[in-house]
């Protein structure tokens, strides 16, 4: 196991793409970083490739919705995995609502398919690139992204609950 | 060495009239499972496989929003159904990560034996269907006895067999009793003979082999491309186990062997899983050895719920009680990626908190669901009964396919 750590490895990301961390922390560790949407590819691409980095295993993508964040609503969370160095990063990405689009990992992860695929049935995103992407787990039929904050778990209607009693 | 990709399809061949469609599931017998498989076949063998999954889906990420952090356990028995265990254990870590708590030694210990326990369970049911499906019953209805004990176990802790919900925020709710410590003990002095049984039923035997060996194989680098994690990227011959690598609840104070395979064929997965249930075994042991005294909970006030009678007599523990059912406690905001080796693999729950009653996000990275999506380029070019083993051996569970 050598000994890479978080500030290497977002040296390295510095180093290639100068421009492209708009943003690193390290919570619990995990060194977290925002990149420009247009950046995220070439730089896991870079992650995965880099003899000296390693990052060969997608951990997971998933989607966050921020509805009061002006023109970055939507986002994309990877957590990449250096299985040989143990280290882990996560990128994110945020774009606005209206525009939800993302290039496809599908390319450099044949894991990122179904992941993507499940990001897109629950928050609307559209990968670019992304060979089949159909809802996975919901029905074909929904027409609304059931994972977005506008959309309530229980019906809105409903006048005999009131959960503001419960701090919810 | 042969990887299992018999190549019976040439490149010039196309889905013409020739090739018949065959509805696998999603009430299929042999799926073990809802989850439905549309093959296109040329007599027996496969052409192509488009597997449609969702139908127990619950929308669990959705729930999670709504519900206070001590109210998840619930969705995430319901994940992998058959070492609910794992899964509970799996989310406290993930709150108790996010909200800093010191565990003592003995709450981690308690752990380990009851997620081996767990994990035994769930490598028994995957390895005996393993066993049906090649036509093998016997071994099924011998090691779900071996089964029924370890739900005697989980209901001696916590009152539940299937969706166990075992543990709180901080701990158990309750300590090992001496009813638990002997059933315990008694499993581990006659399990290892009833297991042996079942390893000489089929580990050498002629037709399981033949069934099994070379067939739903997958190389090192395809696996890790698809993101398998657990004893199918083992089987394939890549030893990372979580356990190890990112060590939990003291997993790094036992001794035990990393079993992995080289062909990450059905055979491999069968027998990495039975050496696991071995070291299981071990670890168990161990931690029974060495089990610490002490308090089975952290002193965590905040999130962990007084006992009852304290409730009653002590205004303290009222005022405690009353804010955690309430959602009153502040959680730090923040953001946790929390990963454990569930039995199927990398277990992780990542949670943004904002500070509020219940999680802004959950996302529980499912290992089924990452790693079922390699099923079509597995089973391409087998025939349709090889299909079905490499099915049950990857050991997909319906409800941690779709959450």
């Amino acid at each position: 196991m050598s000994g890479l750590t978080n500030p290497i490895v977002l040296e390295q990301i510095q180093q290639q793409f100068p421009d492209a961390v708009l943003s690193a922390s390290e919570p619990f560790g995990l060194l977290t970083l925002e990149l420009k949407k247009q950046d995220v590819l070439p730089v896991m691409a870079f992650l995965r490739d880099a003899p000296t980095l390693d990052f060969g295993f997608l951990t997971d993508i998933c989607g966050v919705h921020y509805p009061d964040q002006h023109q970055r609503e939507l986002g994309v969370v990877y957590h990449l995995h250096s299985l040989v160095n143990n280290v882990r990063v996560r990128i994110k990405t945020f774009f606005p609502e209206k525009a939800p689009k993302m290039p496809s990992a599908t390319k450099l992860f044949a894991a990122a398919n179904w992941m993507e695929r499940e990001t897109y049935d629950f928050y609307g995103i559209v990968f670019d690139g992304h060979p089949d992407l159909r809802r996975i787990l919901n029905v074909d039929e929904m027409d609304y992204f059931p994972m977005r904050k506008e959309y309530r778990l229980e019906d809105g209607t409903r006048t005999d609950k009131d959960d503001r009693y419960f701090g919810r | 060495m042969s990887l299992a990709q018999p190549n019976y399809f040439s490149a010039q061949d196309t889905m013409d009239g020739e090739l018949a469609t065959l509805n696998l599931g999603p009430t299929h017998p042999a799926t073990h499972g809802v989850f439905q498989n549309v093959l296109k076949v040329d007599g027996e063998r496969i052409f192509s496989a488009e597997p449609t999954i969702g139908y127990i889906h619950r929308a669990f990420e959705k729930i999670a929003e709504r519900r206070p952090y001590y109210q998840i356990t619930p969705l995430t028995d319901r994940l992998n159904y058959c070492s609910s265990p794992i899964n509970n254990m799996g989310w406290w870590m993930t709150v108790e990560k996010l909200i800093g708590v010191e565990l003592p030694k003995r709450v981690d210990y308690m752990r380990v034996i009851m997620m081996e326990l767990a994990r035994i369970a769930d490598h028994l049911i995957c390895n005996s269907v393993v066993g049906v499906d090649t036509g093998a019953l016997t071994g099924f209805t011998y090691m779900f006895q071996e089964r029924e004990r370890i739900y005697e176990m989980y209901e001696q802790v916590c009152g539940s067999r299937l969706t166990t919900n075992i543990g709180r925020i901080g701990g158990f709710e309750r300590d090992f009793d001496k009813v638990f410590f002997h059933k315990l003990r008694s499993f581990i002095k006659e399990f290892p003979g009833r297991f042996d049984e079942f390893c000489r039923l089929l580990e050498r035997n002629r037709i399981f082999m033949d069934r099994t060996i070379n067939v739903g194989g997958i190389s090192a680098e395809r696996a890790l491309s698809y993101g398998f994690s657990g004893p199918n990227l083992r089987a394939a011959g890549v030893d990372y186990d979580v356990r190890v690598m990112n060590p939990y609840a003291s997993y790094e104070d036992f001794d035990f062997i990393i079993p992995i395979g080289d062909n990450g064929d059905t055979y491999d997965r069968f027998m990495v899983r039975q050496e696991e249930i071995r070291q299981s075994l071990n670890i168990i042991e161990q931690a029974l050895e060495n089990l610490p005294e002490g308090p089975f909970h952290a002193d965590v006030p905040d999130f962990y719920l007084p006992p009852k009678n304290e409730v009653y007599h002590n205004m303290e523990a009222l005022i405690y009680h009353f804010k955690i059912v309430m959602g009153e406690t502040p959680v730090p905001v923040g953001e946790v990626y929390h990963a454990v080796e569930g039995a199927n693999g990398e277990l992780g729950f990542y949670l943004i908190s904002d500070g509020g009653r219940a999680p802004y996000r959950l996302h529980f990275r499912r290992p089924c669901f990452i790693y079922y999506q390699a099923f079509p380029e597995m089973v391409q070019g087998a025939m349709i009964s090889d299909a079905i083993l490499t099915m049950s051996s990857l050991n997909v569970i319906a409800g941690e396919l779709d959450a």
